[in-house]
């Protein structure tokens, strides 16, 4: 099963670095390497490794290699596969939209507060919709935040409130209002069937039917979030997976400013 | 008293469990005093009464709601649909299709005596017990001839959403090896103040839990078990808005396993406290009557919370939930006390810390099948080391015999596990428990070493903790946040508007004969 260990295929292909057409990196330039693993509804046995591998070759990847199958219950086995990835992709052409503002830590960005607005600003974040999970809500928020950075309820000069989970869209509206919120973070962590886009879009045009939509900023974040997804939904800005607190934070602060807002 | 491997002072042990028995005596003098609105309907569902009208609104409901609608729901459905089954001659099921469509007004009647009125209702309330007993009888019946799986138990879960295609991955699952199944509900239906009803395929993250969704996996893990000649036990949540109703359910449908923790509700579904924890009581009544294992949550304080600097308050909360159970009538056997492997793989010794506070769990819960959850907090997408941090969390299961392996998965945190998810991880246990079998009798922990110091501080900082809440009562340290740092007003939360002093004619024997005749 493993006779991909030691490759002897000659390797003879250009093995220089070409921006405009990049592919997958294993040991050599432009050897394409993909690792992969996935599940057939079929009996384990040759039949199976054969579809693997026809699969494989339908994906663009060359030389298909079934390194480990098993049968994870009768009419369904699994795989471990490589193979070589013919596809490139031109790097040089590549424009992804991101977040224009420069990320300072937590006593930069007090500071940044005071000097350039002069007051607390208010943060109100929530978990909204039927999301259960306060996982990154509580990230971002909490005194403690989350992989060394602190969250918002640590910085001087914010005013955090975080109503946890399960907040329906009217009642984090209502506390917003209330509370008097320069900016609203929206966390979403439940993706099954789309709910979270559901959820966010209609946050926006409830927003925007309350003619409240340009008085605040509005940001979202979770793990199938990007910047370029917020934006789409009406959002001012997304957080993705391996953002925190002070981007946030950063954010916010320097877009209140951009914007005037005191 | 038993040797401790980690130097535990078994008299300041007995002392904190004193503490909290203090402190769960205090919320139990609360609660005798009081009913809601899913008391009830579980004691209508235990006399009998199921089904939904045409809008799908289930019966127990539309005859507790009756009752609290003529502001008579203290006196409970014992009074009302008893008197009613008396004056009639209906069974309670007859009654409440009367009070479905109209024909029948409970509340109208004649009053009869309450001895009547009981008696009236033995049979249906016998039945019920009986079934219940059978029920419990069943599965001793399996684990005596098919056998089981040793501890810890693997449990996984499924959740599709589907109940059909949960009994597709939960049957691989059990030929995998896993031990327990449990069928995550789906998102928000800890919120609903009603059971669902009938076989449900559509969920967010999640299945319904409904009794003939129950009925289906239940008869799907016989089979199973039957072919790989081990009892598979099925799991669910006994949770949220209406917590006794499906712990009944549960007793009657051969559950096995019910997360069933008033804290979790309060801290992290922010359901009224005095709600849940009336709630809790009834629930864990019938769960320790059906011989139902529960779990309970302290593992999720460890996802707000930091799992270094907060392993007391899981300690703290263990024993008030052990004391709590016991109130019910939930002996130390069916105690699936939750604890968890949430600390920073970047801390130093993190490893020797969570081994501590593991092997302190065991010797403090002997008896308690103790319920270990894996990391989820600090699972970021990098499959192969969450593969490892499972590995490690295993090691510690397997070395502290943990009574039930909640099985990490290497996709947490990116979706709900795919089959073969589930069969990477079930190997990995595998591999790990037979590899490792024995060597908790095998190796002994340093004198002054950073193993017995650990459980020597998370002790004594639970001991403080417990003192500090006995003086003011467990409600009043949930309005600080002395759990998982999240605060909850007495009197916030969902489900407050459900809860009713009792009134003269109010009685529940199903509580009594659960907890006298076991």
């Amino acid at each position: 099963m493993s006779e991909g260990l030691y490759s002897m295929e000659a390797k003879d292909y250009d093995k220089t670095l070409d921006l405009t057409k990049i592919k997958p990196y294993g040991d050599t330039m432009n050897d394409g390497k993909v690792q992969l693993s996935f599940t057939l509804p079929v009996d384990a046995g040759d039949e199976a490794i054969e579809a693997a591998k026809q699969l494989l070759r339908k994906m663009g990847l060359e030389n298909p290699l079934v390194v480990y199958s098993k049968e994870l219950t009768k009419g369904f086995t699994f795989f471990n596969c490589y193979g070589s990835c013919g596809h490139t992709v031109d790097y040089t052409s590549i424009h992804v939209p991101k977040v224009e503002s420069t990320t300072m830590d937590m006593h930069e960005c007090d500071e940044y507060i005071k000097e350039h607005i002069g007051r607390k600003i208010v943060i109100v974040g929530a978990s909204t919709g039927t999301d259960a999970h306060t996982v990154g809500i509580d990230a971002i928020m909490n005194m403690k935040g989350y992989a060394g950075h602190y969250g918002l309820e640590r910085y001087e000069m914010i005013d955090a409130y975080n109503l946890g989970s399960q907040v329906p869209n009217e009642e984090f509206i209502a506390k917003g209002i209330e509370l008097k919120a320069d900016a609203l973070i929206v966390s979403q962590t439940v993706t099954q069937k789309d709910v979270h886009i559901k959820n966010l879009t209609e946050l926006v045009e409830m927003l925007e039917a309350e003619g409240l939509r340009d008085k605040v900023i509005l940001i979202c974040g979770g793990p199938r979030i990007s910047h370029e997804l917020a934006k789409e939904l009406g959002y001012d800005a997304g957080f993705g997976p391996n953002t925190y607190a002070d981007d946030e934070a950063s954010y916010i602060a320097q877009e209140m400013v951009n914007r005037g807002m005191k | 008293m038993q040797e401790s491997k980690v130097g535990l002072d078994f008299n300041k042990v007995a002392h904190a469990r004193e503490v909290a028995g203090r402190i769960a005596g205090g919320v139990q003098d609360f609660v005798q005093g009081y009913t809601t609105v899913a008391v009830e309907r579980t004691i209508c569902r235990l006399l009998g009464i199921d089904g939904v009208d045409e809008n799908g609104v289930p019966l127990p409901n539309i005859v507790v709601d009756e009752l609290k609608a003529k502001g008579l729901l203290g006196q409970g459905v014992m009074y009302y649909v008893g008197n009613a089954v008396l004056e009639t001659g209906k069974t309670p099921q007859a009654v409440a299709d009367g009070v479905c469509d109209g024909s029948l007004d409970i509340t109208a009647l004649p009053l009869h005596k309450e001895a009547d009125i009981r008696k009236a209702l033995d049979p249906f309330v016998s039945a019920s017990l009986e079934r219940i007993r059978a029920r419990r009888a069943r599965r001793e019946e399996y684990i005596a001839t098919i056998g089981e799986g040793a501890k810890p138990y693997l449990y996984i879960i499924v959740a599709t959403g589907n109940i059909y295609e949960d009994v597709v991955q939960a049957q691989a699952g059990a030929r995998q090896g896993a031990d327990i199944i449990a069928v995550i509900r789906t998102t928000g239906q800890s919120l609903l103040d009603y059971v669902p009803y009938g076989a449900t395929t559509e969920g967010f993250g999640g299945t319904f839990a409904t009794q003939e969704n129950f009925r289906i996996m239940r008869k799907a893990l016989d089979e199973v078990g039957e072919e790989v000649g081990r009892y598979i036990r099925l799991c669910n949540y006994c949770s949220g808005l209406c917590m006794p109703e499906i712990a009944a359910m549960g007793a009657l449908e051969g559950l096995d396993v019910m997360l069933n923790d008033a804290l979790y509700g309060i801290l992290f579904r922010d359901i009224n406290m005095q709600r849940t924890l009336i709630d809790q009581y009834f629930s864990r009544v019938i769960n320790g009557f059906a011989g139902v294992i529960i779990n309970t949550g302290e593992d999720n304080y460890l996802t707000t919370a930091d799992a270094f600097e907060e392993a007391h308050t899981v300690l703290a909360s263990d024993f008030i939930n052990e004391q709590l159970a016991l109130l019910a009538g939930l002996p130390e056997e069916q105690m699936g006390l939750g604890h968890a492997f949430e600390m920073d793989p970047a801390l130093e010794n993190g490893f020797l810390y969570e081994l501590a506070q593991a092997q302190m769990l065991r010797e403090i819960f002997p008896k308690a099948p103790l319920k270990y959850m894996p990391p989820t907090k600090f699972m970021t997408g990098n499959i192969f080391r969450g593969h490892l941090q499972d590995a490690l969390f295993n090691i510690i299961g397997q070395w502290t015999h943990q009574g039930l392996q909640l099985l990490g998965m290497p996709t947490e945190a990116i979706h709900t596990p795919f089959m073969s998810d589930r069969y990477l991880s079930i190997e990995n246990a595998k591999y790990i428990f037979n590899n490792m079998k024995d060597i908790g009798e095998e190796v002994e922990f340093r004198q002054g070493g950073i193993i017995r110091a650990r459980a020597a501080k998370v002790l004594d900082d639970a001991t403080r903790l417990l003192e500090a809440m006995e003086s003011e009562g467990l409600f009043t340290a949930l309005e600080k946040g002395i759990f998982a740092d999240v605060k909850r007003p007495k009197n916030g939360g969902k489900g407050l508007e459900g809860v009713t002093l009792k009134a003269e004619n109010y009685f529940n024997p199903f509580i009594d004969l659960m907890k006298g005749k076991r």
